[in-house]
């Protein structure tokens, strides 16, 4: 995934909004890249140019080589939202087989894929429950198995688990890392959690706003293999100094006031 | 028990042996003369013991209906009630309602199950009515014109069973349901394709506001011209009816589905269509169900009414409005009747049918969102 000088404006009542400005970004397969950044940074905004959700007003941005418009036609990636958005009269079963089914799989094809992503998020013996039956953390994870369902080799999350308490968060953090490294997807996850952000990413993405812009690019040193105390070692809490510099440097705190 | 009952339940209590006490003593100069009303009167005196002993709430319903009973045998059959048998209803409704809040208080309190005797209580507040109405219309003698009796107008019922069937074929079988179907459905249809174009939507939906607001009583004669004198003309005027709340209700429901959902159908790639069958519509079901109970009882009102403006000599309206000119009011009571069962079965149905699609809606399961 590739973005070059791209800018994103909405256009208001009293003066445009700049939503993203000169936006420069490689994102290779296989990574795991975090965006932080205060509200209003536009890293919600850019996840939604990639998903051809919004339209970039400048520069280019292309997905697996192509516009994020035929990606998306093409099914390239997976979304998840902020909320679960689970359709309430479908089954958890039904609601994993939904992209499935407008995409044309055949039955026995979706009865498999929905068993195989069930079990991928440990939601194995729910399948016919219905959404409002489940806990947000679970739900939340349904939605996970749902943007698996149909294996696009791109996930992207917008603050996927911003809804949930910080314990169902740690848990659900370290499920996601052990899904990344076997299914080997692309992730892009959007936060506002600098530990989450560290935890998670081999590449951190800082942004910051008014106009929103990237400040800061890290990669992360950290092994692969992350166990949740890997939080409390210095290399950790150095990478997570230097995102908290990214975002000072970009003026973000001032902002927050 | 005695120490258990309410500040209400206490008054109730009093009232109605009070009223035992009374009547057992106005009863004495005529004694023999109505022998079950005396055994009400003094078992209803008997009952204020319950001050000193426990008194079982079913005592009171049992006593509620001994009173109906005694009431409704010594009615005169010609003339005013002895003045102290309503000292006999006042008891009566009393233990009834003391009856129906232990009853109450008994369910809340979890000493009885909820399924079951929780139709009690609608039940008893129905036949009490019912009791009410009967010794008023007879008891004082009220003229049949202004209220018949409900024993007069089922009397009136059993006997013209073929009258009123043909009635209910002409006006529900023939008129309402073609009528509600037809209007329905097409409200459905043209709200979808309102939906998809913002040139409908800026031309038909005034037109559509317009029509609602044209009068039935103006627009049932137009449509007797236009479709005649037979049930077309009134399944016209249904259309009519029903058609507009359904359009509205419906258009607004196809943008209940949120943002997000809307989103996720867009990230998959799905057409239009897919995204109308699979998100929009299911998501508009709870309006949609909505317009089809508003339109149930319309449905039912609109046939009924436009029978006043020409039709043969068969349905419900035709009835009601001959029954009032030849004052044979309880024929038009028995109408109102047939109307008013037959419109809460509608209703009903479609209530049923409603907690079964839309199961999963929190007004349904009674749950968060």
């Amino acid at each position: 995934m590739e973005a070059s000088s791209l800018g994103l404006t909405f256009p208001a009542g009293d003066g445009d909004i700049v939503a993203l400005s000169d936006v420069n970004l490689t994102i290779d397969k296989g990574e795991f890249v975090s965006f932080i950044g205060p509200s209003g940074c536009g890293k919600t905004t850019f996840l939604r140019a990639i998903a051809d959700l919004e339209k970039p007003t400048s520069g280019t941005l292309t997905v697996n080589g192509q516009t994020p418009e035929n990606a998306r036609k093409d099914r390239a990636y997976g979304y998840v939202f902020q909320a679960a958005a689970l359709y309430p009269w479908r089954t958890i079963e039904d609601n994993v087989a939904l992209p499935l089914e407008i995409m044309g799989y055949g039955s026995a094809d979706r009865a498999e894929r929905v068993r195989r992503t069930l079990a991928l998020v440990n939601l194995s013996g729910f399948e016919k429950k219905y959404p409002w039956q489940l806990s947000g953390g679970m739900q939340q994870r349904a939605s996970i198995a749902r943007a698996l369902s149909f294996d696009a080799d791109l996930l992207l999350m917008d603050e996927p688990f911003g809804a949930l308490d910080e314990i169902v968060r740690d848990h659900l953090n370290s499920e996601l890392l052990k899904l990344w490294a076997r299914t080997e997807k692309t992730i892009c996850f959007v936060t506002h959690s600098i530990p989450e952000a560290v935890y998670l990413s081999t590449k951190i993405v800082v942004m910051s706003p008014r106009p929103g812009r990237v400040t800061d690019v890290i990669v992360s040193t950290l092994p692969r293999e992350r166990p949740l105390d890997i939080r409390e070692t210095p290399e950790f809490l150095e990478i997570a100094a230097r995102v908290r510099d990214g975002l000072r440097a970009g003026h973000s705190y001032e902002e927050v006031v | 028990m005695s120490r258990t009952l309410s500040m209400l339940q206490l008054y109730l209590a009093l009232i109605a042996g009070g009223c035992g006490l009374l009547g057992l003593a106005a009863s004495l100069p005529t004694i023999g003369a109505a022998p079950l009303m005396l055994i009400f009167f003094a078992v209803s005196a008997l009952s204020l013991l319950r001050l000193v002993l426990p008194w079982s709430f079913w005592l009171d319903g049992v006593l509620a209906v001994l009173g109906a009973w005694a009431l409704i045998a010594s009615l005169p059959a010609e003339g005013l009630m002895p003045l102290h048998h309503w000292l006999a209803l006042i008891a009566s409704w009393a233990f009834a309602w003391l009856f129906v809040e232990r009853l109450a208080a008994a369910i809340r309190a979890g000493k009885l199950p909820e399924t079951g005797t929780g139709l009690v209580i609608p039940l008893i507040f129905g036949l009490a009515l019912i009791v009410i109405w009967e010794v008023v219309t007879r008891g004082a003698s009220v003229s049949p014109v202004l209220l018949p009796a409900p024993s007069a107008i089922a009397t009136r019922f059993a006997a013209s069973t073929g009258i009123l069937w043909a009635d209910f074929v002409q006006t529900f079988i023939k008129s309402v349901i073609p009528g509600y179907v037809i209007g329905c459905v097409a409200g459905l249809l043209v709200a979808i394709a309102v939906d998809r174009s913002p040139f409908l939507k800026a031309g038909i939906m005034p037109i559509g506001n317009f029509m609602s607001a044209l009068p039935i009583i103006g627009i049932a004669p137009i449509m007797v011209m236009w479709f005649g004198f037979d049930w077309q003309s009134k399944a016209a005027v249904v259309v009519a009816m029903t058609f507009f709340p359904m359009l509205v209700n419906t258009v607004a429901g196809l943008n209940a589905a949120s943002t997000i959902e809307r989103d996720l159908m867009s990230t998959y790639a799905a057409s239009y269509r897919q995204t109308l069958m699979k998100l929009r519509l299911p998501a508009a079901g709870p309006f949609i169900f909505n317009a089809l109970k508003i339109n149930s009882t319309l449905a039912l009102i609109g046939a009924i009414v436009a029978e006043f403006f020409g039709t043969p000599v068969v349905g419900m309206g035709f009835r009601i409005s001959t029954g009032v000119g030849r004052l044979a009011i309880d024929l038009v009571w028995a109408e109102i009747a047939v109307a008013a069962i037959a419109g809460s079965a509608f209703y009903g149905v479609i209530a049923l049918i409603e907690r079964g699609v839309t199961f999963w809606h929190p007004s349904v399961r009674g749950g968060r969102t």
